[in-house]
């Protein structure tokens, strides 16, 4: 029998050579007349050990971090096929501490199984949750996604049965499931690696929505920066279709669901819902006026279910355990687990999921084990462009969507991005109104003008607080969606926490 | 990359409307072959998808994807966005313009090489990030940098 041996053939592993380390080990395995089979699954969001190589031994996967090209013959000569003893040897795989004390229910499968077998899928609980949907009432799964009390996990944190029980109630007989998979925070990459690791969980929630809510047609919205989740997930579609987890009449239940995957085009509004939609038909990423609601009057006019990857992904499970289950993790009203992704100046980073209410500072430090440069924390960015930048000093707050308003900030889709002693935050603030200027729809005068007044007035060698102050009022008040009603949150957060780089001239 | 070709041009233009693709998927397919979206697409992007000239046009300015222009044989795109600034992608980027010689959206004379901005590749905790032709690249410095650009610009 041929041994297994696991290398991630997800983006972040080929970018740091996990191609040439396949064939590495594939050619030395043949020199030595060893028979292995090479299975390339997707990361295990250890992306600080990235390449990850695995061995499937009698104890268990044994895991070599950053294995590279060159490590091979010594590999090979210290027996890693069956765990043998080697510097970049991290022992098995689950024992990982790293690994070991986090909470994996979405990413429970995420780097364990080949993301495109559905064999080892469902052999990982994989389509127990559509199974017993397709035995449901419409209003029976809703049920279950209300008391579980989760939330959306795109950025706004909107309870998701609140909006599928819209979709449902709406009449028409058409309606979507749209998959937002346009994932421009920088800091976050928790889509791309389930998308890449475990495609079908996504296939799977989507589908329990469509029977949620009465809707047969779905679309995946995809970032063109992700082109290797592109190719999975092309993939993954024509083998559930192919398997019947997908098409007409599935599993002979009699209900329907088409999926299909769209690509964008470079546009980071386009990840705002409505603009989104816009997109979907062919137009510019425009944002749309609310009311209407896209829950009614969605893509083409119909009612729409729009969820972040991560939020579809979480449904599975829940109808699996059951809502109560569910609403038991975590804290309060921010309930189940949150994909957290440690990034920037980080010395161990990757994806954290853990239940609600974990401190900034277990994430930062125990996990992410500061910076990466070795200087200390000086600030984190939470929640993408449009986060608030904190300072260590509230690092003592809990992930909870409710604590984060109260200090001014948001979850968001939970990219945490570390800043060491090198930053200059008045760079950062600049850049806050550089990238809403770059990216800004053009809709509303005080996102489009305003931004650009913001870079001006961060350039000079004086900052006039009070004028910076007015802009950020404008700004929010006037700006129709939340790219130019938040870029004054990094703004002036940025200001209130770090003072001294305003005083100064700097930059 | 391609050189533009209008017959072929029109030849995928047709295709994606029988595909039944909206414009950008159209536009998508016109980049993915010649590399950029000739102003000679415009008329029969408007004809085959029953859009205004203008329309089109919007669509076209509003991607960043969707180039006008022809790119360089190489494109390098560097990532600009907070986690890799945090780890000196405002360095690496000033770095690698220094040794083009070109900015970004820039191409070089000899049509050899298009630097582009990038914001954020989904490599995040492995900045700075970069793509090379579709390659991704992460924990990039400027060595690393100079010596990928050197088995391109030969
Ligand atoms: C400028 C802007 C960009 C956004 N980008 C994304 C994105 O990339 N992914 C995402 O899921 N939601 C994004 N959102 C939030 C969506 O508008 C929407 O709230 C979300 O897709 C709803 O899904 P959820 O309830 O499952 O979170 C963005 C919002 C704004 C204003
Ligand atoms: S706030 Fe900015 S991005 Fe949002 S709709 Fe207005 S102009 Fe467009
Ligand atoms: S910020 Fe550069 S890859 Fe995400």
């Amino acid at each position: 029998m041929s041994q297994r041996v696991f290398i991630p053939g997800d983006m972040l592993a080929i970018a740091l050579g996990a191609n040439q380390l396949a064939e590495a080990v594939q050619s030395e395995a043949e020199a030595r007349k060893i028979p292995v089979q090479i299975v390339r699954n997707g990361s295990r969001g250890m992306c600080w050990a990235e390449p990850l190589l695995e061995v499937e031994t009698s104890k268990g996967r044994v895991a070599y971090g950053k294995a590279l090209t060159r490590d091979v013959p010594a590999l090979f000569d210290a027996g890693f096929l069956t765990g043998g003893a080697h510097k970049k040897c991290l022992g098995l795989t689950e024992d990982i501490p790293w690994l070991a004390n986090q909470t994996r229910v979405i990413f429970n499968r995420c780097g364990v199984i080949d993301p495109l077998s559905i064999a080892e899928f469902e052999t990982h609980g994989g389509f127990v949750g559509l199974t017993k949907a397709l035995h449901l009432a419409p209003a029976q799964i809703i049920e279950q996604i209300l008391a579980s009390g989760l939330r959306g996990r795109g950025g706004a944190g909107f309870p998701a049965g609140i909006k599928w029980q819209t979709v449902a109630a709406a009449t028409g007989p058409t309606k979507h499931i749209v998959c937002n998979a346009d994932e421009g925070d920088s800091g976050t990459f928790a889509d791309r690696l389930i998308m890449e690791g475990d495609p079908f969980r996504l296939i799977e929630g989507m589908v329990i929505a469509g029977l949620a809510t009465g809707a047969e047609h779905g679309v995946i919205y995809l970032r063109s920066e992700y082109p290797f989740a592109a190719k999975i997930l092309e993939t993954a579609l024509r083998l559930a279709e192919k398997a019947n987890w997908l098409g007409e009449d599935i599993q002979g239940s009699g209900k329907h669901f088409a999926l299909e995957l769209f690509v964008g085009a470079g546009s980071y509004v386009c990840g705002e819902e409505t603009a989104l939609l816009e997109s979907l038909e062919g137009k510019p990423g425009i944002v749309r006026s609310k009311p209407p609601l896209p829950a009614l009057e969605g893509l083409h006019g119909e009612p729409t279910v729009i969820n972040n990857v991560i939020t579809l992904c979480a449904v599975p499970d829940i109808i699996t355990h059951g809502g109560k289950w569910h609403s038991t993790i975590g804290m309060e009203r921010s309930t189940g687990t949150m994909p957290f992704q440690l990034a920037g100046n980080v010395a161990k980073g990757g994806l954290v999921e853990l239940p609600f209410g974990a401190t900034l500072d277990v994430l930062v430090n125990e996990f992410g084990g500061g910076t990466r440069d070795g200087t200390p924390v000086r600030a984190v960015q939470i929640g993408g462009p449009l986060g608030a930048y904190l300072p260590p000093e509230l690092f003592g707050t809990q992930t909870d969507y409710e604590a984060f308003t109260t200090i001014g900030a948001g979850i968001g889709h939970g990219g945490i991005v570390l800043y060491g002693a090198g930053v200059n935050m008045r760079e950062q603030a600049a850049y806050a109104f550089e990238f809403c200027a770059e990216e800004s729809c053009g809709k509303c005068t005080p996102c489009r003008i305003g931004a650009v007044r913001g870079m001006e007035l961060l350039e000079k060698p004086t900052i006039d607080h009070a004028l910076i102050d007015d802009l950020c009022e404008v700004m929010i008040k006037g700006s129709a969606c939340a790219m130019g009603a938040m870029t004054p949150i990094p703004v002036q957060s940025a200001m209130k926490y770090f003072p001294e780089d305003f005083s100064k001239e700097t930059g | 990359m391609v050189q533009w070709n209008d017959t072929q041009a029109n030849r995928l233009i047709d295709q994606a409307a029988r595909d039944g693709l909206v414009v950008t998927g159209a536009l998508r397919r016109l980049v993915d072959h010649f590399g950029y979206v000739d102003d000679e697409a415009i008329a029969p992007l408007a004809k085959a998808f029953s859009r205004s000239k203008a329309e089109i046009y919007g669509v076209i300015q509003y991607y960043t994807d969707f180039r006008d222009k022809p790119p360089g044989q190489h494109v390098l795109r560097l990532c600009q966005a907070e986690s890799c600034q945090a780890v000196g992608a405002r360095e690496l980027t000033k770095a690698v313009c220094e040794h083009t010689g070109l900015g970004l959206g820039e191409t070089s004379k000899d049509k050899n090489l298009t630097l582009e901005a990038v914001y954020c590749l989904g490599l995040c905790a492995n900045g700075p990030a970069a793509e090379l032709d579709g390659q991704p690249l992460a924990e990039l410095d400027s060595a690393q940098i100079t010596e990928i650009l050197r088995t391109v610009q030969s």
